[in-house]
């Protein structure tokens, strides 16, 4: 059910993130979703690819700090609160949400989410419990 | 075989003193008569060498710096006419012009005698196969590891520096046991080895003597484990005679100096006065049998601290002790001095970061700012940004309660730091004062 998802060390200089993706469009790896999280001095560039192994073998014979993250990719519908019924799932049984950033959208009538959450198995217990529609890897990958 | 030359290494401390005392009026002697800087000195403070009657009145020479040595480019210093000098080698100088130091045929024996002693301490002998990645050329480092493998008759691969996947593919096809380089370039073989896939048991090393730069014993730790050797510290400097001026045995509890050549003193480095034993201070040298370029209470600016006990290894050699830093690369951070070893110890207490490090001084509103940059490596790597933050607060704190000064610490790509080949470039210091 978890979603392979690459991180990668990021110095806050110009030039990295297209050194970044130039390394995966070489490789012909496509990106279904990304997010930056930064600071001051560094950020983590998150991603989601259709070749996971073959993107973190890549950035690492480039010389990248890069690790494998497993998240869960969900689909909500795309209407006002569809999400908030989703995080509202997760609050009231006590799942903090370590970061979540949403997919670039493909599907017409529902929105695409990844989740990293503290207790991954049990959140995916309720989702499903809750009718929430979990996306699996391939399909994910495939977007 | 445990020793070169038992009975010198092994002598009794009053007879040494016999052999020093005598060495040292001949050396007094000899400045005064063919060194007209030394005589000019000397007779500014109303010395004659005849005032020279026991190892204490040492103390009444003048001292000697780098600066004279400048001062006197290129062959002022020279105690012998130039036909009798057989090699010329010049210090890796920073700033100005080069020192440069020569050898007759007599000093390149003595060197040559100093460092097989200092091989054999470190479990070389004619079996061994020792690779000298020390650059040879003008640097002392090369040939002067050189010739001491040639003289205790081990296989010598006179390779220099560089060519790191070459020199760790000879490692392995020349079946190499003892390898002479820096201490940061004996980690950055282990980590290109790792990247070419060669493990450790691929290579028959037993032993390593690293010098040319401050080490710290966390490093030590990690070059013994990433090489399965055993790694030996040595020092030297070119105007003392190079690598060989002392040395450490398997116990590792600080280098003996080859006193027989070279005496040490510990000084006050503001004062002048000469320090008791285990007093940090000054390193001074006074050279007593070198012909070419004896030098009488050389300052090497290095700062450590002397131990007269006898080591369990048998020697009677004095210790001396890691040098702890210099009293010119030596930072002062808000009136704190700060040694880059000390940063690099703290480093690697925290066990999950890699030494490679760099420590950028600047002056910002006419006040002192230091910056500890810090690789990330995997071990370390989240893809949590809290969990990185916490990292760069604990490194944060670690230091500013080794030093008791604030600093920022910033964590950066790997590999972004600059390998040397030679002497890792720990301090950029950007303050115009």
């Amino acid at each position: 059910m978890f979603v392979k998802q690459i991180s990668v060390f990021l110095e806050n200089k110009s030039g990295r993130l297209a050194e970044v993706t130039g390394i995966l469009g070489r490789h012909d790896i496509d990106i279904s979703a990304l997010s930056i999280a930064d600071t001051t001095d560094f950020g983590i560039l998150r991603l989601i690819v259709n070749k996971p192994d073959l993107a973190l073998q890549v950035l690492k014979e480039n010389g990248f700090t890069v690790s494998a993250t497993d998240v869960i990719a969900i689909a909500v519908e795309d209407k006002p609160g569809g999400l908030a019924k989703v995080l509202e799932i997760l609050y009231k049984k006590d799942i903090g949400i370590e970061y979540m950033y949403a997919f670039v959208g493909k599907l017409s009538d529902q929105a695409l989410v990844i989740l990293k959450v503290e207790k991954a198995d049990e959140a995916i217990e309720v989702l499903k419990e809750n009718n929430v529609k979990i996306l699996p890897a391939e399909e994910v990958y495939a977007l | 075989m445990r020793y070169w030359d038992e009975h010198i290494e092994c002598m009794e401390r009053s007879t040494l003193q016999e052999i020093q005392f005598k060495r040292l009026v001949e050396t007094v002697k000899r400045v005064y008569t063919s060194v007209p800087y030394y005589r000019k000195k000397m007779q500014e403070r109303g010395i004659i060498p005849e005032d020279i009657k026991s190892l204490d009145d040492l103390k009444k020479l003048p001292f000697t710096t780098k600066q004279d040595l400048r001062d006197n480019y290129p062959y002022g210093l020279f105690a012998v006419p130039l036909s009798e000098i057989v090699r010329i080698h010049a210090s890796s100088g920073t700033t100005g012009k080069p020192t440069v130091v020569g050898y007759t045929k007599h000093d390149i024996g003595i060197w040559s005698e100093v460092m097989a002693r200092t091989l054999v301490a470190a479990g070389a002998d004619k079996h061994s196969f020792v690779q000298i990645a020390y650059g040879y050329g003008l640097f002392t480092g090369g040939l002067g590891v050189h010739y001491g493998a040639e003289r205790i008759g081990a296989s010598v691969i006179p390779i220099s520096s560089g060519n790191t996947r070459r020199q760790i593919q000879l490692m392995v096809d020349f079946g190499t046991t003892v390898l002479a380089c820096t201490p940061s370039y004996a980690l950055y073989l282990a980590e290109t080895m790792e990247e070419m896939e060669i493990d450790k048991s691929q290579l028959k090393l037993k032993s390593g003597v690293f010098g040319a730069e401050p080490w710290s014993e966390n490093m030590r730790k990690e070059i013994e484990s990433k090489l399965n050797i055993k790694a030996y510290d040595i020092y030297g400097l070119s105007e003392i005679i190079g690598p060989g001026v002392s040395f450490e045995c398997e116990y590792q509890c600080g280098m003996h100096i080859n006193e027989d050549h070279f005496l040490p003193e510990i000084i006050n480095p503001e004062t002048g006065e000469v320090l008791g034993e285990g007093e940090y201070g000054e390193l001074v040298f006074t050279t007593i049998t070198k012909e070419g370029l004896p030098l009488i209470r050389y300052r090497t600016r290095d700062i450590t601290a002397l131990h007269y006990d006898r080591c369990k290894c048998g020697r009677t050699l004095v210790r001396m002790e890691k040098v702890i830093g210099r009293t010119d690369d030596m930072i002062i951070i808000r009136g704190v001095n700060v040694f880059p070893s000390q940063i690099e110890s703290v480093l690697l207490e925290m066990g999950e970061v890699e030494p490679h490090y760099q420590l950028i001084v600047d002056r910002i509103n006419n006040l002192d700012v230091l910056e500890v940059l810090v690789e990330v490596s995997e071990r370390m790597f989240s893809d949590e940004v809290k969990k990185l933050e916490q990292l760069e607060k604990k490194i944060t704190k670690a230091i500013e309660e080794t030093l008791g000064i604030s600093v920022k610490v910033r964590l950066v790509e790997p590999k972004t730091i600059e390998r040397s080949e030679g002497k890792a470039k720990r301090v950029i210091d950007k303050r115009k004062i």
